[in-house]
């Protein structure tokens, strides 16, 4: 009985020792030399692995980033510019600053201003919704309510509000990751700039039918009438398909477009007071007389020009 | 005799054949007629006439826009009012000419007798011409253009044409009624497609619950005495009617997945297809009507009719002749309860495949899904031997190789899964989805090749 423990601690003694040694010489010899800043990178980023980077996860990120030495084609749009300072660091090179976005949803068709013209009964999928059919109001390129972006979010930002069956984004946990615009069928969610101190303006459609379809199918559509082009003095808006569209990049958010608006299609998030449309409506046309005043001195001096 | 049908899978619905006594009657004419310009499977037609133009019933408007694709002609006489985007009964946006009518006057060459031409032309170029130029697609439901179909790649032969007069689907009685009425012109065409494919057998099945139908095809082939073609009776199954089921049924052969009917030496088509072709080759008139039944499980039974349209009726008109929507009524749809689509805009104009207006209740409204049970009774009805709970797992995880490994591009969108499931999971909203995303796939690699 005594024998056999000590045969058996013995040769399992003896077996570990040996196989240690195996192991040991098979690390050495085989050993993968691995950059230490991979893993330290891999540690600063958020680990969400939401793929929102444009690779795999953080750690292909990581990789991606160490191997090509800048952070020229790498961003996380989930950690930000705080996380991308400190990987920089890491790598020791410089980040080009990046300004915050955010998801938004870009169709206001709520069940009151775009009445339902039939009832969909089938799977509760926008994507196999939009393949079977044009949807169950007049708008065909509008939001099918069946929350494929709520079930991509992998940080519970989106959500269904049940009064309007349009989504909500919550801006504190949305980290523009992209994975809703990719979700969405219809392509009506766009990441856009998040904007100083969260203010920003859009157009909330992407109808690109013709006015008086999208009237008649939506209250809140945007009937491409350009008005909002033509008012705009940043060249920031451009009008295509029938449909208007505001570059963030140069929009001075000075809200004249909003005010113009006659169908309340771009819509102004997080100013500190509401629109006095009237008083806006009153500065273009002053700054049109303006302008009127101004052309015709122009004319006039130029008369005078030829005639002298 | 005995009474033939396919191997694996099939439902067995109420048949529902509730307009079956009803006569085929003509519609009048509407004020306008919308034609759209994408009413068979392939490329879009190209229109060829402008606005402003006057038209007459039978001319040519649109020209094919691809190999696959057909000729569209216009159903009215009148003025082409507009020509653009209207939505199609999915509310897609479809290209449609609009055409103002005015009077009825018909094209030159058209024959509008009722008297029977039985000669059948000699040339088959001839007869292969007249198919296309009267731009003669399947009316089975596909609407493959019939000139293609007629003509298989050198190599291949028919061994036998089957003219599809089984009609499985509930409720719809459009086919019933022209085996009834138009029996002779019915075996003509058939008899001038045999001579097309070189003088192949030809069976015209029927199934067993049309007996009238089965006597009148009887008599009038021992009247006529094309030789060499002959009709079986069908046992009442679903989907009977469909192509490779058919094909199992009459020559007990079947179509390897991804093949296609000629593979195996068999020409499928409808008897109304048949009809078409007779009116083409023999009186050369255009595909421009075709027969509708409006009736449904809430319609009052003396309001049911079997209407002979034109193309291009809006469907709210006919709906309206027709006394209008029947009270009860929770869905209309447009083809048959099985693959008919929902009709999502009733100002949707009827294309040459339409074949009925069905106003179904509350009785036939979809039950809210709940999870799968994990029974199998959807792969049981298959008839393509698939799995559809399967099929749609592999959607959910978009896996596309798994989708094309399972076969997905073989369903033929029967229905019969999604009827047969006691969890009433939408299995075939997502599988006609994951079909069109494999067939995409197999597309593609097949243009790079």
């Amino acid at each position: 009985m005594t024998n056999t423990i000590i045969w058996t601690v013995v040769i399992l003694t003896v077996l570990g020792l040996v196989l240690s040694l195996v192991l040991f010489w098979v690390a050495r010899k085989f050993r993968v030399e691995e950059d230490p800043r991979i893993d330290d990178i891999e540690k600063t980023l958020p680990g969400a692995n939401c793929g929102g980077c444009g690779f795999a996860g953080c750690r292909a990120f990581a990789d991606a980033a160490v191997k090509a030495g800048n952070l020229d084609s790498n961003y996380c749009p989930v950690g930000g510019a705080e996380v991308m300072k400190k990987v920089a660091a890491i790598l020791g090179c410089e980040v080009a600053e990046s300004a915050p976005m955010v998801a938004v949803v870009r169709c206001a068709g709520s069940c009151q201003a775009r009445p339902k013209i039939n009832e969909y009964q089938g799977e509760r999928s926008c994507k196999v919704k939009a393949g079977l059919y044009g949807g169950d109001t007049g708008c065909l390129f509008g939001c099918l309510g069946c929350g494929d972006c709520v079930a991509a979010c992998a940080f519970g930002a989106l959500s269904m509000n049940g009064e309007t069956g349009l989504p909500e984004v919550d801006e504190s946990k949305c980290t523009a990751c992209g994975k809703c615009t990719a979700a969405c069928p219809k392509h009506i969610i766009e990441l856009r700039n998040k904007g100083p101190r969260g203010i920003r303006e859009f157009v909330s459609c992407v109808n690109k039918d013709k006015g008086p379809a999208v009237r008649k199918a939506c209250s809140a559509a945007c009937i491409g009438c350009g008005l909002c082009a033509k008012t705009c003095t940043h060249d920031a808006i451009t009008l295509a398909d029938n449909v208007a569209y505001i570059d963030f990049a140069k929009c001075k958010l000075c809200r004249e477009c909003e005010a113009v608006c006659p169908t309340g299609a771009i819509h102004g998030v997080g100013f500190p007071k509401p629109l006095d449309k009237e008083a806006v409506k009153q500065r273009i046309a002053e700054r049109k007389a303006k302008a009127a005043e101004a052309a015709k001195l122009e004319t006039a001096v130029k008369k005078e020009d030829n005639n002298g | 005799m005995a009474k033939l049908t396919f191997s694996i899978g099939g439902i067995h619905p109420a048949d529902s054949k509730r307009a079956r006594d009803c006569k085929i009657e003509t519609l009048p004419l509407p004020p306008k007629v919308y034609v759209s310009m994408f009413q068979h499977l392939g490329a879009m037609a190209k229109p060829v006439v402008a606005v402003g133009d006057h038209v007459k019933a039978g001319q040519m408007i649109a020209e094919p826009g691809g190999f696959i694709s057909a000729y569209i002609h216009s159903p009215v006489s009148g003025t082409v009012t507009a020509i653009g985007p209207r939505k199609d009964l999915a509310g897609f946006n479809q290209m449609h000419v609009e055409i103002q009518v005015e009077g009825d006057e018909w094209a030159e060459g058209i024959d509008l007798g009722p008297e029977l031409v039985t000669a059948i032309p000699e040339d088959r170029d001839f007869i292969l011409d007249r198919i296309k130029m009267n731009g003669v697609v399947g009316l089975g439901g596909a609407t493959f253009p019939t000139h293609v179909k007629l003509n298989p790649p050198p190599g291949k032969k028919a061994d036998c044409l089957i003219i599809n007069g089984a009609e499985c689907e509930p409720f719809l009685t459009s086919d019933f009624r022209i085996l009834l009425e138009r029996t002779d012109e019915i075996v003509v065409g058939a008899a001038i497609m045999q001579k097309v494919l070189g003088g192949c057998p030809c069976v015209i099945g029927i199934e067993e619950n049309k007996p009238e139908a089965l006597a009148a095809v009887r008599a009038s082939l021992q009247r006529l005495g094309y030789p060499g073609i002959r009709v079986e009776t069908l046992k009442k199954r679903y989907p009977q009617g469909g192509e490779k089921q058919l094909i199992d049924a009459v020559m007990h052969r079947q179509v390897r997945s991804g093949g296609l009917p000629i593979d195996v030496g068999a020409v499928v088509q409808n008897v109304a297809t048949s009809l078409a072709v007779y009116e083409a080759v023999q009186k050369n008139k255009p595909l421009v009507t075709n027969v509708l039944t409006v009736t449904g499980d809430v319609i009052d039974p003396a309001r049911q009719h079997n209407y002979l349209f034109r193309i291009g009726m809006p469907l709210s008109f006919i709906a309206e002749y027709a006394g209008g929507v029947p009270e009860g009524t929770k869905k209309i749809v447009s083809g048959g309860p099985m693959m008919g689509k929902a009709i999502a805009n009733m100002d949707a104009a009827t294309v040459k495949g339409s074949s009925s207006i069905l106003y179904l209740g509350a009785a036939t409204q979809r039950h809210a899904a709940t999870p799968c049970i994990s029974c199998g009774r959807c792969a049981d009805a298959c008839p393509m031997g698939l799995e559809p709970f399967l099929l749609k797992k592999l959607y959910a995880a978009s896996d596309v190789e798994g989708l094309e490994k399972n076969a997905a591009q073989d369903c033929i969108e029967c229905g019969c899964c999604q009827y047969s499931c006691p969890a009433y999971v939408p299995l075939l909203d997502n599988i006609r989805m994951a079909k069109a995303q494999v067939m995409a796939v197999i597309r593609a690699r097949n243009a790079k090749k």
